[in-house]
């Protein structure tokens, strides 16, 4: 690991602005990943700023819905009881996701900006266009079978990793961050994650120097409907091939509104919009459900390796639906 | 025996690395021992490697190795004090920021009960627990861990009396060569409180009804220990160890020592096999 300068943030302004002076400095709050990265000479801050003391841990009521401080852990938000009682999508999304000593260190924050886990992004021996803009994606005619179907670029073929950001998708949640200058700003959490285009090297839309507060959820009738399908390797503790976060409201026997959103198949969380505007004022069958999943995946662009993810993104869909409608959760 | 060092060294150096040892002033003054070590070191392709370990260790040769470590630091960049209360105790530590929980645990505390498996966050041999929570101390940087508590394999048990699950993981054979062993007791101690606590799981049925304490099936407990991984494969043992704590049923031993008399009669057919042969 190379020698970076170490300090301890009590003030979210100071922690913004030190961040902000210094283009290679990066917010320190879980270092789960952020370490590992270090570790593997991907990523090389100068300076980290430990955010982890900033008091940014609550959940709690805000505008009929909820909000989650960025700071507090994954373990904690999972667990909260106003979570699971009416967002259970979320607490089953971030229990998905790594295991239970990660999830104890890892923040809310944090989980947002994970960034690739794309073996090519990860060995500094291999091109890869979002370590080292320029040098090539050795993904593109490489081993891709964990890579993306959807939105992919010639530029890179990485996919997101995390479960929780595919259940905030789903569920509409707004992204609070403050800038350098002490402005607030909200991101629609749709517009958080960006799809790689030309420029690989940036996952997200922030500016540096921009802390993440808070994550807002707006007031849903989803809880009694909703699934985290998670589809991998081996059963527990490892990253997704597929993974889907399905959530119903019915009006009757009939779908009112549906929310469906894919994980482990682009940059960024893929909300499902086809599938869902098919859905509505449809009977809540499995035909129905099949066509709606198959509406969504006819447009996926596979690579070599990993035309398996189109049909188990199908049958993903299918479940997730399934169990979201036998209130499974 | 020094001749052919000698003849070693001039055989194996490279221009540049010649070149390099002529400019460098700290190594020109090193004298023979060093560049006998050169060339060994040459030979084994780390040339240059050595080469900037030896200008390192010149220069920082007068740091001291502190009291209860191995080794004395190379280098101390961007120092940071910490104080922590390790299994109880205040502990003060001065350490580079790059320096993470496990490596002050096991360089400079002299504290190896937990291991670096991976060093990478995956196999979970690291464990510990800060402020009551398991956590990977592999990924955690002791500059964090300011006025936090931390118990490791070496904090759970009461003198000569073992921890209730370091006696069941013993009691059910949890462990074929031991190097996982301190990373799976301590996210076991956890899992025990998150279990008392009605933590939920991915496998949890009933997410939305707060339970007041959970009661864990093995399904709950293989997937609540996915993040400790165990090469010789004693995952039924470790399951069988967890839930006799956790249940709080005893259960039977499935193994047992051979007796003497055992022993006696087995080298006994081994005597005859012998005599046979």
């Amino acid at each position: 690991m190379r020698p970076f300068k170490f300090s301890s943030a009590n003030d979210a302004r100071n922690a913004v602005q030190t961040i902000a002076a210094n283009t290679d400095a990066k917010f320190l709050a879980g270092g789960t990943n952020i370490l590992d990265l270090m570790k593997e000479d991907v990523m090389r801050p100068t300076e980290l700023v430990d955010v982890s003391r900033l008091n940014l841990t609550q959940i709690k009521s805000a505008n009929g819905g909820l909000s989650l401080g960025a700071l507090a852990k994954n373990t904690d938000t999972a667990n909260h009881p106003l979570v699971r009682q009416n967002y259970p999508l979320l607490s089953q999304a971030i229990l998905a996701g790594a295991s239970q000593q990660i999830r104890n260190m890892a923040t809310n924050g944090g989980n947002l900006l994970q960034r690739t886990r794309c073996s090519y992004f990860y060995d500094v021996a291999m091109p890869c266009n979002k370590r080292e803009p320029g040098s090539g994606c050795g993904a593109l005619e490489g081993i891709n079978r964990m890579h993306a179907i959807f939105g992919w670029s010639e530029k890179c073929v990485a996919v997101y990793p995390s479960d929780m950001s595919i259940a905030l998708v789903a569920l509409d949640a707004v992204v609070k961050v403050q800038g350098a200058n002490g402005a607030e700003r909200s991101i629609p959490f749709a517009d958080f994650h960006r799809l790689p285009g030309d420029n690989p090297e940036k996952d997200t839309n922030l500016i540096h120097g921009e802390l993440i507060t808070a994550i807002e959820l707006p007031k849903n009738n989803f809880a009694g409907k909703s699934y985290y399908l998670k589809v991998r390797d081996r059963a527990s503790y490892a990253f997704a091939l597929v993974s889907v976060a399905a959530a119903l409201e019915m009006n009757g026997s009939k779908i009112k509104q549906a929310r469906i959103a894919i994980g482990g198949v682009a940059h960024k969380p893929w909300r499902a919009l086809q599938a869902e505007k098919m859905l509505v004022g449809k009977e809540a069958t499995e035909a129905n459900f099949r066509q709606a999943a198959e509406a969504e995946m006819k447009n996926a662009k596979p690579l070599e390796h990993n035309k398996f993810k189109v049909e188990l993104g199908n049958r993903g869909i299918v479940r997730a639906l399934q169990m979201a409608m036998n209130g499974a959760v | 025996m020094a001749d052919e060092f000698d003849e070693f060294a001039e055989a194996e150096l490279t221009a540049d690395e010649a070149a390099l040892l002529e400019n460098l002033p700290e190594l020109s003054e090193l004298g023979e021992a060093r560049r006998k070590f050169l060339g060994q070191a040459t030979a084994m392709g780390l040339g240059t490697f050595a080469l900037n370990l030896l200008s390192q260790q010149e220069m920082f040769a007068a740091l001291e190795t502190p009291e209860g470590a191995m080794f004395a630091p190379v280098m101390e960049e961007n120092a940071v004090k910490v104080t922590m209360k390790i299994n109880g105790a205040e502990k003060v530590v001065t350490l580079d920021s790059r320096v993470t929980l496990l490596d002050a645990l096991r360089e400079r505390l002299e504290l190896t009960g937990s291991k670096k498996g991976c060093d990478h966050g995956q196999c979970g041999a690291c464990t510990v627990i800060v402020d009551g929570r398991r956590v990977l101390s592999c990924l955690t940087l002791t500059a964090q861990c300011e006025g936090k508590s931390v118990t490791t394999i070496e904090g759970l048990a009461n003198g000569d009396q073992l921890h209730p699950m370091q006696a069941a993981f013993i009691k059910h054979d949890g462990f074929q060569c031991g190097y996982c062993t301190p990373g799976q007791i301590c996210s076991a101690v956890a899992l025990m409180s998150e279990a008392k606590n009605g933590e939920a799981s991915y496998v949890s049925a009933n997410l939305r009804t707060n339970a007041k304490t959970v009661k864990l099936s093995d399904d709950e407990i293989r997937e609540r220990m996915s993040g400790n991984i165990c090469r010789c494969g004693a995952y039924p043992n470790i399951v069988a160890a967890i839930q006799e704590v956790h249940s709080g049923r005893e259960t039977a031993q499935t193994w047992s020592f051979y007796t003497p008399d055992e022993i006696a009669t087995a080298e006994n057919k081994e005597d005859e096999k012998d005599a046979t042969v």
